[in-house]
């Protein structure tokens, strides 16, 4: 079995991210860049099924323009076999991203496709369940567990009602969520080993992908801020400002 | 043409009231015939309160065996069937709505609308990015129905007093058979639910322990609080992490809010910037959570938790 995880180039999550004054972005110049986070567990297990004897191959995939080969050679230095990358003229939106994902999936014919639920950019958890209803195959999100058995995964789902538990025939759609593992560090000489290992680039033409329209993003503002708080001394004040709220 | 669709969420008894909140949202949108429609085993029950929130125009009842779960991969393209007499299909952005939207998105062929936090008109949204810490504001392009989640943070529940028709309708799609339920685990159902409730008090990494956790539950249980965590709290294992507020976890708006031994990550105050009133204790005076609560106590939890308790 093959497994395909798709990675997202995105804002590395530790940097504060600051709408441009002029309401057209946000700053991304000279900004940290890395793989999406959620991502990045979706590869780490992908990995694990692996090293487990239940897959052979896994390969990772990436849209955009040539700076998201950075994060492919993250991904082929933490254990990936090969990469792809489909080039296109800057960032996708979930359904085009995720009819690219098929035309991959269509090629390569893996029984996981492997994404995190979200990207961290612009939040949209959308792009595993498009994929899913493409493929016309099953999809557990939100993933935190993960059993694959003769031709089964059976996920424990994080939902606001607690963990739910779902049973999928493959080929599926998985997207992880944060608890499902924590991503091993890359060392060194994988990283020296990742600059060997098969990384082709296809153009989006070449896939035949019809995009589909976008969203326009009009502006961007910060967001509105909290007014300053007020410090209280002891309990009976704060419960007293309680009782002048009318909250008690 | 315009008319909504909103999916209703729930339990096969109790309408969610996210539903609720969501169709506050589609009312904001100008649009005068809402439509509910609720997928069931038996959805008797469930339409009957749908019909009774006040805006909807009608409700529609569908009845199936194999909507006993919410499985999207079902559901979606249920959705999509029914989307051609809609001008827009919305649904809360909960888990439910977000594991099934998108789905039915992709089958109706748009892109949807991530958790719309404030409607502008009719096609023009502001939705959060960056984990809440920019907005933007997005327009669907014309050609295809708006498919979006309703941030249900951003909306107050709609009130009842309503009387909508309730139609059935039967399923246009079968049971693809690849997807099973198995179960769901849940906390033990005590005490309010963290989503909705009116008071959330929340627990951080400084409890140290989930027997020491039982003091939060305490005064929850005292002040008829739903419980609440941060992401270390539930990363430590003192709690279950369905109980996790921020981001990553719940985002909620309580009229109340206690952030008790929390820092205050960027995260966690994603998840609770629309509370009413934020009340932060804290042994720490520089903790990040000060800089956003409406009232600050400076103090160690484990003393000022019983004094709270006995000043109420």
């Amino acid at each position: 079995m093959k497994i395909l995880v798709a990675l997202k180039r995105v804002v590395d999550y530790n940097v504060r991210v600051r709408v441009k004054s002029d309401g057209s972005g946000v700053e991304t110049d000279g900004v940290k860049m890395s793989i999406n986070p959620f991502d990045e567990i979706a590869l780490e297990e992908a990995l694990r099924i692996k090293e487990r004897g239940q897959a052979e191959e896994v390969i990772v995939c990436s849209m955009g323009g040539a700076d998201v080969q950075q994060q492919l050679r993250t991904g082929l230095a933490m254990g990936a076999d090969r990469a792809i990358h489909v080039e296109t003229a800057g960032a996708v939106q979930p359904l085009t991203a995720a009819r690219i994902l098929l035309k991959l999936i269509e090629k390569e014919q893996p029984g996981i496709a492997f994404l995190g639920k979200q990207a961290i950019d612009d939040d949209c958890n959308q792009t595993g369940q498009m994929l899913a209803a493409l493929w016309d195959r099953p999809q557990a999100t939100f993933a935190s567990k993960v059993d694959i058995s003769e031709g089964k995964a059976t996920v424990k789902r994080e939902v606001d009602a607690g963990l739910e538990t779902i049973e999928v025939d493959l080929p599926a759609v998985l997207t992880s969520d944060l608890r499902l593992n924590e991503p091993r560090f890359v060392k060194l000489p994988d990283i020296m080993k990742a600059k060997r290992k098969p990384l082709d680039t296809i153009g989006l033409n070449e896939l035949g992908v019809e995009a589909a329209a976008e969203l326009e993003s009009i502006s961007f503002e910060p967001p509105p801020k909290r007014g300053g708080g007020k410090m209280v001394e002891s309990v009976g004040q704060l419960v007293s400002e309680l009782k002048n709220k009318g909250l008690l | 043409m315009s008319r909504i669709l909103i999916i209703a969420e729930h339990d096969g008894a109790i309408l969610n009231v996210a539903t609720a909140k969501t169709l506050t949202g589609a009312r904001a949108l100008g649009v005068d015939d809402i439509d509910v429609a609720v997928f069931a085993a038996d959805p008797a029950a469930v339409a009957g309160q749908a019909a009774e929130l006040n805006g909807v125009s009608r409700v529609l009842s569908v009845a199936g065996a194999d909507f006993a779960h919410p499985l999207a991969a079902r559901l979606a393209p249920e959705v999509a069937a029914m989307a051609g007499d809609y001008s827009h299909i919305l649904a809360p952005s909960t888990t439910f709505g977000k594991d099934l939207l998108p789905r039915a998105a992709a089958l109706i062929g748009v892109n949807q609308v991530s958790d719309i936090m404030e409607v502008i008109d009719a096609r023009t949204f502001k939705r959060p990015i960056y984990a809440g810490n920019a907005i933007v504001t997005v327009r669907v392009p014309e050609g295809g129905p708006v498919v979006a989640t309703i941030r249900t943070a951003s909306f107050a529940a709609s009130e009842g007093g309503g009387s909508a028709s309730i139609e059935e309708r039967q399923p246009q799609a079968g049971d693809p058979g690849h997807t099973r339920f198995i179960k769901v685990e849940g906390s033990d159902g005590s005490g309010p639910d963290l989503s909705s409730a009116p008071i959330v008090v929340s627990g951080g990494r400084a409890l140290g322990s989930a027997d020491n956790f039982a003091i939060i539950y305490g005064l929850a249980k005292r002040m008829g609080a739903a419980v609440g965590a941060s992401r270390a709290a539930v990363d430590a294992g003192y709690v279950p992490n369905e109980l996790q507020v921020g981001q990553t976890g719940k985002i909620i708006a309580p009229d109340l809010y206690f952030a008790i031994g929390i820092s205050g990550a960027i995260q966690h105050l994603t998840g609770i910037k629309d509370a009413g009133t934020i009340v932060a204790i804290n042994k720490d005076a520089e903790a990040p959570i000060f800089e956003i609560a409406d009232l600050g106590l400076v103090g160690d939890l484990f003393e000022i938790i019983p004094e709270l308790e006995k000043a109420l």
